[in-house]
Parts: C-alpha cells; sequence; structure tokens
C-alpha cells in the first residue's frame, strides 16, 4: 500500500528552515545535539498536531497555527526595559525572580545572585555551555517528545531556568519564573528543570506575559523532580497578550510521601495549550492538580492532564474549572491511569465548565485507565450556564444582575482555587478574576 | 396610598393563567395574611411581586409606593424595601454567608445613596441580629445556606430580612417544615420587626404561624383571586372549616 504523504503546511516549512539555520548555534555539545535532532524528527515524521491525533483532538494546531514566527533574537535594551515590571500579575514583590524577555535569560532584572541558602539558579543556556554532566541525566527525560509539542520544544529550547533545591531545604519566598515578550512577533522556546531534594520545601510560581497586539508564539516546558518527602507548590499564570499561542508543559515526577500542588490560571492568548503530564513514582504521596481558565473573544485554550500513578497509596485531586463568554471554546482532557503495582490510588477528576453565552463552546473529555483492582477513582465533568435560580436569589436581595453573576462566577471558581495552600496565592487568583470580570461589564 | 397596591392583577406562567384579578391593598404598618388552598397561587403572588423570570403579568398594575414595580428589575424592588422570604432557600456553594449579607446590603445603600456601613457596623448588626435568632457564628462563615437544615435556612431568611430592614416583607410559607422552636424563633423575628415602618404578607397554608404573628387583615386565595377578607378571626374558621368550600378545581404551581 502507498504511503500517504502528507502536504506540509506553511508553518511546518518554516519551522524547518528555522531549525535548519538554528540548530548550530542552539546551545549544548554534541549530546544535546543529538537530542534535539532526534526530536525533530519527530516532528518531521509527524507533523503539527492535528485532529486526528487523539491527544490533541480539540486543538488543532495544523489548523490553528497559520504560520511559525521567525525565533526571537536577544532582546534588546527596549525588549528588556518590558522585564522590569512583567510578572506583577501573579506576584507583586514578595517573590525571587528569574526574568525571560522572549525566553532568553535576562541575569540583570533577575535575583539569581541573593538567593536563600539551599536554593541555586542557572539559565539553561549557561548550564548547556558548561559541564552538562549532571544536567543531562535529567533533562528531557520526563518530558514525553512523542508529544510534538515538547518535541519542538527539545530542538529548539534556547534557555530556561535550571533550579536546585538541595535535600532538606525548606526555601521561604516564593521563586517566580517571569516570561515576558517584547512586541516583536517571534518565537521562543524554553526548558526549565527543577530539582527538589528529599524533604526539600519550595515554592515555584511561573508567570507569561506580553503585549497584545503580537502574534508571538512561546513554547515552554517545565521538568520537575519532586524528591521524597519533599513538598513543592507550583502556581502557573498564562497571561499572555490578546494574538498570542502559548503552549505550555509540565512534566513531573513526584518521589515517595512528598507534596505536590499545581495550579494553573488561564486567562490570556488567542490559542493556548496547557499540558501537564505527572508522574506518581513513590508511595503516599498526596496531589492536588487544579486549574481555572477563565476565556472571552475568540479565545481558545487547551489544559491536558494525563495523571500516572505507578506506586501505591497516593491520592491525586484533580479540579479544572472553566468561565468560558463570547465565542470562547475551552477544552480539557483528563487522563488518570493507574499501574498496575499502584494499589490504593486514590484519584478523583472533577471538571466543571461555565457557559456565558450561547456560542460558547466546552469540550471536556476525562478519561479512567486503571491496571490496578484495589483503587478508588472517579471522575466528572459538567457544562451549563449560569444558575437562574440562584441569580435571581441574589438579586431579590437587592444585588444589581452584573454583580449577582460576577458572585456567582467567583464561587464557582473558588471551588478549584481553594486547593491552592498558600493563603496570598488564592487572594492573588481571586483578585485575577475579579479583574477578569471587570474587563467583562 | 397604601404602600403596595394591587389592581387586577392577571399573571401567566408557560401561557397559563394563574392569577386571575387579583386585588389587594397593604397599609404600612399592617400585617396581612393569604391563606388558601394548594394551587390557589399563593407562591406565584410571591414570585411575580419579587420579579422573578417566567411570572408573566398580563393585565392590571403592582404600585409599591405609588410606583409602578413592573418597571424595576428585582434588585431595584429590594432596594425601593421589598423582602421576599423564599420558600425554599437556595443554597450558594462558595459565597459565604458574610460576603453576601454585606454585597446584598451595601448594594441597596448604594442604589439608595446612602452611605456603605463600616466594617464593625456592619459586623456588629449581624452578630445582635444572628444572636436574636439563635444562629451560630460557624453558619455565617459557611457558604450560604449550605448544610443549613431547612430550620436553618428559614431562620437565615429572617436574618437577612432583619438587616435588610424592608418596607415591605413577603413571607412565602416562611412556617412550613418548622419545629415549634423554630417558629417562636421566627415568629419573634417578625415581631420584633413590626412597626409602622415594616408592612407584611404571610403566605401561609396553616393557621399556626397566626398564633405567633397576629394579622391584622386575613385573605382567602382561590384560584387565583381574593375570595374573602376578614379579621384574624377568619384564620380560625379556616382551621376549623377546611379549605373545602374555596377548593380550587385546577391544581397549579
Amino acid at each position: 500500500m502507498a504511503e500517504l504523504k502528507v502536504i506540509k503546511t506553511a508553518a511546518e516549512t518554516a519551522l524547518a528552515q528555522s531549525f535548519a539555520q538554528a540548530r548550530a548555534r542552539l546551545p549544548g555539545d554534541d549530546v544535546v545535539a543529538k537530542e534535539r535532532a532526534a526530536a525533530f524528527d519527530v516532528f518531521v515524521r509527524e507533523g503539527l498536531p492535528h485532529r486526528r491525533v487523539e491527544d490533541w483532538k480539540y486543538t488543532d494546531l495544523r489548523a490553528l497555527m497559520r504560520e511559525a514566527k521567525p525565533l526571537a533574537a536577544p532582546p534588546d535594551a527596549q525588549a528588556k526595559a518590558r522585564g522590569k515590571h512583567a510578572g506583577a500579575l501573579l506576584d507583586a514583590g514578595e517573590a525571587f525572580r528569574i526574568v525571560f524577555v522572549d525566553g532568553a535569560f535576562v541575569p540583570e532584572l533577575s535575583d539569581t545572585a541573593v538567593l536563600e541558602e539551599g536554593l541555586s539558579v542557572t539559565s539553561l543556556a549557561a548550564a548547556l555551555a558548561g559541564d552538562v554532566g549532571e544536567l543531562t541525566q535529567h533533562l528531557g527525560k520526563l518530558a514525553p517528545t512523542s508529544d510534538v509539542a515538547v518535541a519542538l520544544n527539545t530542538a529548539f529550547m534556547g534557555d530556561g531556568a535550571v533550579i536546585q533545591v538541595r535535600a532538606g531545604a525548606v526555601i521561604k519566598k516564593p521563586l517566580q519564573l517571569v516570561f515576558v515578550a517584547s512586541e516583536k512577533p517571534t518565537a521562543n522556546f524554553t526548558r526549565s528543570l527543577m530539582l527538589v531534594g528529599k524533604g526539600a520545601r519550595v515554592m515555584l510560581l511561573e508567570s507569561h506575559e506580553g503585549p497584545a497586539g503580537s502574534a508571538y508564539q512561546a513554547n515552554a516546558a517545565l521538568e520537575v523532580f519532586v524528591g521524597d518527602e519533599a513538598h513543592v507548590d507550583h502556581v502557573k499564570v498564562i497571561g499572555d497578550g490578546a494574538d498570542a499561542l502559548h503552549i505550555s508543559t509540565l512534566a513531573a515526577a513526584v518521589g515517595a510521601r512528598a507534596r505536590f500542588n499545581t495550579f494553573s490560571f488561564v486567562s490570556g492568548g488567542a490559542i493556548v495549550r496547557n499540558q501537564l503530564f505527572l508522574k506518581f513514582d513513590g508511595e503516599g504521596t498526596v496531589a492536588n492538580i487544579g486549574g481555572a481558565t477563565l476565556l472571552k473573544g475568540r479565545q481558545h485554550a487547551d489544559t491536558t492532564l494525563v495523571a500516572n500513578h505507578v506506586a501505591r497509596g497516593c491520592q491525586s485531586r484533580e479540579v479544572f474549572k472553566s468561565v468560558l463568554d463570547d465565542e470562547a471554546h475551552g477544552v480539557f482532557q483528563g487522563r488518570i491511569v493507574v499501574r498496575p503495582g499502584a494499589q490504593q490510588t486514590d484519584a478523583k477528576m472533577m471538571t466543571r465548565a461555565l457557559l456565558l453565552s450561547e456560542q460558547a463552546e466546552a469540550d471536556s473529555k476525562p478519561e479512567l485507565e486503571i491496571f490496578a483492582d484495589d483503587v478508588q477513582c472517579g471522575h466528572g465533568a459538567t457544562a451549563g450556564a449560569m444558575d437562574d435560580e440562584l441569580k435571581f436569589y441574589l438579586m431579590a436581595r437587592g444585588i444589581p444582575a452584573a454583580e449577582a453573576e460576577a458572585l456567582l462566577i467567583q464561587a464557582f471558581l473558588g471551588e478549584a482555587i481553594e486547593s491552592i495552600e498558600h493563603a496570598g496565592m488564592r487572594e492573588t487568583l481571586n483578585e485575577r478574576v475579579a479583574t477578569w470580570l471587570r474587563g467583562r461589564e | 396610598m397604601p404602600l403596595l397596591e394591587i389592581k387586577n392583577l392577571h399573571v401567566e406562567i408557560d401561557g397559563k393563567e394563574i392569577l386571575k384579578g387579583l386585588d389587594l391593598a397593604v397599609n404600612a404598618g399592617e400585617v396581612h395574611a393569604i391563606m388558601g388552598p394548594n394551587g390557589s397561587g399563593k407562591s406565584t403572588l410571591a414570585y411575580v411581586l419579587a420579579g422573578k423570570d417566567g411570572y408573566e403579568p398580563t393585565q392590571g398594575e403592582v404600585l409599591f409606593n405609588g410606583e409602578n414595580m413592573f418597571d424595576m428589575e428585582p434588585d431595584e424592588r429590594a432596594a425601593a424595601g421589598l423582602f421576599l422570604a423564599f420558600q425554599y432557600p437556595l443554597e450558594i456553594p462558595g459565597v459565604a454567608t458574610m460576603t453576601f449579607l454585606r454585597t446584598a446590603l451595601n448594594a441597596q445603600r448604594k442604589r439608595r445613596c446612602e452611605a456603605e456601613l463600616s466594617t464593625p457596623d456592619f459586623l456588629k448588626r449581624v452578630r445582635e441580629v444572628a444572636k436574636k435568632l439563635n444562629i451560630e457564628q460557624d453558619m455565617l462563615r459557611r457558604g450560604v445556606n449550605v448544610g443549613f437544615s431547612g430550620g436553618e435556612k428559614k431562620r437565615n431568611e429572617v436574618l437577612q430580612m432583619a438587616l435588610l430592614e424592608p418596607k415591605l416583607a413577603v413571607l412565602d410559607e416562611t412556617d412550613s417544615g418548622l419545629d415549634i422552636d423554630a417558629l417562636r424563633i421566627v415568629s419573634d423575628g417578625v415581631n420584633r420587626l413590626r412597626g409602622p415602618g415594616a408592612s407584611f404578607i404571610l403566605i401561609t397554608h396553616y393557621q399556626r404561624l397566626l398564633n405567633y404573628i397576629v394579622p391584622d387583615v386575613v385573605h382567602v386565595l382561590s384560584k387565583g383571586r381574593i375570595v374573602r377578607t376578614g379579621g384574624k378571626d377568619l384564620a380560625l374558621e379556616l382551621e376549623a372549616r377546611g379549605y373545602a368550600e374555596y377548593q380550587a378545581d385546577e391544581v397549579a404551581a
């Protein structure tokens, strides 16, 4: 049988050209170069993911991504200036900041030199330029290059943060990775890596933003190794400019008796794909995985989660909520996998969408794949309009319609946001919800 | 001028006429009881006054303080001084009772061009009222009505009423599902508010409530109309003789 040859799209052709031009100057030794080439081969073979690829069913990147932007040049002074005040959407000054402009680390805006004892951060570009021995033991070991978005990230990764938290270290201040795009509509690929030692505690914040009007393309991946008995809180805000394409990947492996919490807040970007690949490798770990997505206009955001229970006795809670207005399209795909050895897994996944307009669309695809026989797993998915009865009850007490809706939307998202342990962070995100609601009026 | 004046009110739900020419006038400071068999239109009257969607007035008018009620949104009616105590108060998970009370109170004050209540003043008032209604502080921290028993929900309605100080409160079967202690607490709450500036319409199926809140006027509602009006003795008569002579032919919401 003749093999079908798929015609390359303009974006696919441009990506191939970009790689051919850039591959020689991308950081890293021969080993890294080989990995880049292998990852790029995956892309060449598969092309951009499209709707017949099950994991990308609702986000047809081949159709949505009309063109591939040129790789970003190192930021100039004007571009760097954008980094100065960036990140406020997640933290107003409490955190250690590590700033990236158009995907490049900006040392003069970063707190690399003044971190707490037990915490170290270097840029990926610098790390790849040095002795990569230890780095390559971890880099690329969690993010699945079978996923084309990850493959492209591995092929093109230019910079990022390499974070180490020493065993037993309790880092008091949060660490924030601030990603900001300048006005230039370019593409950037960042890869970060965090190694958290046994019994350590750290809170990692991640913010992504950029100007409206610029159709930049950001592909950011983060790999996290959580040691036994460690406690990691991760909060990410995708607040990109209204015309941006944003692809985020979080890949984590969590050790035994650890606590791992991650929360994604998505309100920006024209097209967003937020993917999480989590693996519970050690016994007795507790994880809270949550997200809130608020979309309007013609925004499209896809959250795709794979929670892979490998070890026994872990508990995971997945709560994802989305509020969709105008013609927005929200997607949630969640898969809980329980491996044969993962007896006594307790995993519950819930996704709910609140549709504020007739034209908004929500797609949910929750899945359970269970290969063990002594587990408690469940999932639920709902999508619906605002509850008019509740709205009437509030209005009957004197609360105007818009305020009543705002209260109900906040309450709806509250259930997800409550899973965040850090009270200040809950407040920050509730404030972001309030800001979004003010923008609706 | 009566505080509330309903003239020849016809109301439809899904094209079906439920109120068929209802007339009622309530003066400031009066307590009226509206009694009637199931399906006579009691709850429809409550909802149409509060402005619920789907309760379509097709004829007649309702004047509240001389203003046409049908020109007002539900929140405007509330700010103008109307309060509906729901027969089945709703649970609102995620909205703390305190936030709810405060948002409601301040929204009403804002519309009346009054200053917002300061936090200490607000808390003090809520605590005072809650104490009289036997509502524990813990309940106020929870989501609105979440996990409340039927009686607690009804007490929470009276708490809201006491805090919002309406000119006219419509109590839709607030007595249903209450045990004798809860009934006494709720009635005390109403009696405390009673006065020249506060009128009440008590919608009830049973005379029992009227032992605790003695009405000035009692009406019998049947088949969408007020068919009889009398003093408090009328309630006793109804209790003794039942609604048989007023019984609706048709069953409706």
